[in-house]
């Protein structure tokens, strides 16, 4: 069977705040003097003050993908999954080893990258294909079927600021879905829009799957890892931890999130679902039930949690933080019991830090920050307002009544 | 870096494209921008769809503006300051001397700003870098053609016929655009890794103006220094402008010689910089 993706040794270091933030110039006047050639190659190198961290984000990578594999990407958030496939959509370059692509290689790493607001849907269907890099000719003769997909044909020339999320999303969707490279790296694109259109997008790519394409995906739901590929690799810091069966890798991958005596890992997160719904809330009026399973390597006493919950476009929309806990070390589950949470539609992401010696004031010592995955999926009906910018952050009805006892001939803004 | 130690198939060698770190620094892969001609497209049209979505009056500005500055410039600098004009009447000296200005002045700050704007697509896709500083050049050539008519307009007005000179008129066009282009490359490079440059450019413009004989004919830097003056390449667009709309002031001579050089060199090292940053404009933007 022809090769289709050979990767040989490959690495990619990072410097740490390379990918946070960027320099001011002044930062590195005094050692562009001392070594002017440096300073020009820019933030790839050096530093003011040369001592500066590195990670290896991937670390000495290889393996093969034969013509018409369907290859399933595991691992925790961080562990690189991204980063391989950013690399190998020549989106960022390797730092050691190397790797070898035959044929026409698509990366969805996003949906709609490239869609601007104020364009019209049929102007960004065209625009967002060709970043992707199809043609103008292939849209064209694939237009109307995009359309279809993504059941937008009424506003397709309506500039896409007025869409809500949802109909955005799914003119993404319905671009990517009909992006057909010869090999299609895909970063958890999957994992959005509602139920009913993710099972439609799960379809097409199996679809896809089918006509002898090569794919390499990354998921965090093992259901569609399970449905999708006939083989996978597992990454784990950094390295491939192990590249066999689907259904074998997902198994060791699934037990070893469990399982407490694997050795830690310096994450205490290790997986979390609401109770009764996994991780997808379908009514925003009822209890929910937040469980995480986390890992402690040491006890914490007078400890402080925080929790929060970001929307889309980071922005906090609740948070809450809790004092005086204590955790013995070793395998724990939290529960959060939240009486009500009427979110919007869409994607959230929940943040926790959790302290040690510390309160809501002070903080205190911070012992692990992390996000916890797969994201929060709100999947209600819309309430609010049907344009998301008047919408807001709430997801609550509301009652207009009219009072006829009102006086004629005073105001009131009804 | 390590090497490859294992052997594998030679079909993969013959058709597989190599991804591996980057070195060699002269390797500026231009076929590589022509297969991507189509996405250039792309990233105009959009440019000069979106410009001027959501203002009042629209391609008006690509006029007003322009327009306004030749009006301010022909009461103090003309009237006023009585500048040389080569004989031109001020609103025709000056307008000539705008067009390319304007043109050159926009074009190189929307180039500084490229890259940082599309940092999300950047992030995510890949295609050669050096279609947006490209795509950020050429969108203001619109402008730039809304802005001729008006040129037009004024010179039927004060009834200057063009000369046979006027067919020097585009290759002076196509320097004004790679010069914009080569420092447009150095500095959406630099500041993707320095924000500062963003900061920069406005007054490197306003500095840049008045080394360039915009406000005031070239006529009246001395001979013996022309040729040090021609080494801004906007030097001799613009005098080159002057004289292929309207046959007076300097030809094309000494001047236009070290700016054609001096564009050379701002462009092949403008490209070659940009080449050597682009692997990790991904990484830091």
């Amino acid at each position: 069977m022809a090769v289709a993706i050979q990767v040989e040794s490959l690495g990619k270091r990072y410097r740490i705040g390379q990918r946070l933030r960027y320099h001011t110039l002044r930062d590195r006047l005094g050692y562009a003097l001392e070594t002017p050639f440096r300073f020009l190659r820019g933030g790839a190198n050096g530093g003011s003050n040369g001592k500066r961290a590195e990670i290896w984000a991937l670390r000495d990578i290889s393996f093969t993908v034969n013509e018409g594999e369907v290859v399933g990407l595991l691992g925790r958030n961080g562990a690189g999954k991204t980063t391989l496939l950013k690399i190998l959509s020549r989106v960022t370059q390797p730092t050691a080893g190397w790797a070898d692509v035959v044929g026409r290689v698509g990366s969805l790493l996003e949906v709609g990258t490239g869609f601007h607001p104020e364009l019209t849907g049929r102007e960004n269907v065209f625009l967002n294909g060709a970043i992707l890099g199809m043609g103008r000719r292939e849209i064209a003769r694939k237009f109307d079927e995009i359309v279809a997909f993504g059941e937008v044909a009424d506003f397709i020339d309506t500039p896409i600021k007025h869409y809500s999320t949802g109909m955005q999303m799914r003119l993404a969707f319905a671009v990517a879905a009909h992006f057909e490279p010869q090999i299609m790296l895909v970063d958890e694109v999957l994992a959005v829009g509602d139920s009913a259109f993710q099972k439609k997008c799960l379809g097409k790519m199996d679809q896809v799957a089918r006509t002898g394409r090569t794919i390499l995906f990354v998921s965090h739901q093992m259901s569609q890892i399970r449905r999708l590929c006939e083989r996978c690799i597992w990454i784990d810091q950094s390295r491939v931890r192990m590249d066999g069966p689907a259904g074998e890798v997902v198994s060791a991958y699934e037990a070893a999130q469990m399982d407490s005596s694997e050795e830690s890992t310096g994450h205490s997160f290790l997986s979390w679902e609401m109770a009764g719904q996994k991780q997808t809330l379908r009514d925003g009026f009822r209890e929910v039930d937040v469980r995480m399973q986390l890992r402690l390597s040491q006890p914490i006493s007078q400890g402080h949690l925080g929790v929060g919950i970001l929307n889309e476009a980071n922005f906090t929309v609740v948070g809450w933080g809790f004092d005086g806990i204590h955790l013995p070390a070793g395998l724990q589950e939290i529960s959060l019991k939240i009486p009500m949470l009427p979110l919007r539609p869409g994607v959230y992401t929940m943040v926790c830090s959790l302290f040690d010696r510390g309160n809501n004031l002070t903080g205190g010592q911070l012992v692990d920050h992390w996000y916890a995955t797969p994201p929060l999926m709100v999947d209600t009906a819309p309430l609010a307002h049907p344009q998301d910018r008047w919408a807001g952050v709430l997801n609550v009805p509301a009652e207009l009544q009219v009072n006829e006892t009102v006086a004629v001939g005073t105001s009131t803004g009804q | 870096m390590q090497t490859a130690t294992t052997t594998h198939p030679a079909e993969i060698h013959a058709r597989a494209l190599r991804i591996a770190p980057s070195h060699g620094l002269l390797n500026l892969r231009l076929r590589e921008v022509w297969e991507y001609r189509e996405l250039l497209y792309f990233f105009v049209w959009r440019d000069i769809k979106v410009r001027y979505k959501q203002t009042a009056i629209g391609a008006a500005w690509a006029v007003l503006q322009p327009f306004l500055t030749m009006v301010a410039f022909s009461l103090f600098f003309g009237q006023l300051a009585k500048i040389p004009n080569n004989g031109l009447p001020y609103p025709v000296f000056y307008y000539c001397a705008l067009l390319p200005w304007i043109y050159f002045a926009g074009a190189l700050q929307s180039a500084t700003n490229v890259v940082v704007e599309q940092q999300r697509v950047i992030t995510k896709i890949y295609f050669p870098r050096v279609v947006l500083p490209i795509s950020a050049v050429l969108g203001g050539l619109v402008d730039f053609a809304i802005s001729f008519g008006v040129l037009l307009a004024l010179m039927t007005y004060y009834g200057i016929a063009p000369t046979a000179a006027v067919l020097w008129l585009p290759v002076f066009l196509l320097l004004a655009i790679l010069t914009a282009l080569g420092m447009g490359l150095w500095l959406s490079a630099l500041n993707a890794f320095y924000r500062d440059v963003r900061y920069v450019v406005p007054f490197l413009v306003q500095f840049w103006m008045f080394a360039s004989p915009v406000a005031y004919p070239s006529s009246l830097v001395p001979e013996r220094w022309q040729w040090l003056y021609g080494l801004n390449p906007m030097a001799g667009v613009i005098e080159g402008f002057r004289w292929a709309l309207t046959g007076q002031g300097l030809p094309p001579g000494p001047m236009m010689m070290a700016s054609t050089a001096g564009i050379v060199v701002v462009l092949v090292s403008g490209l070659i910089y940009y080449r050597a940053m682009e692997g990790s404009i991904a990484d830091v933007v």
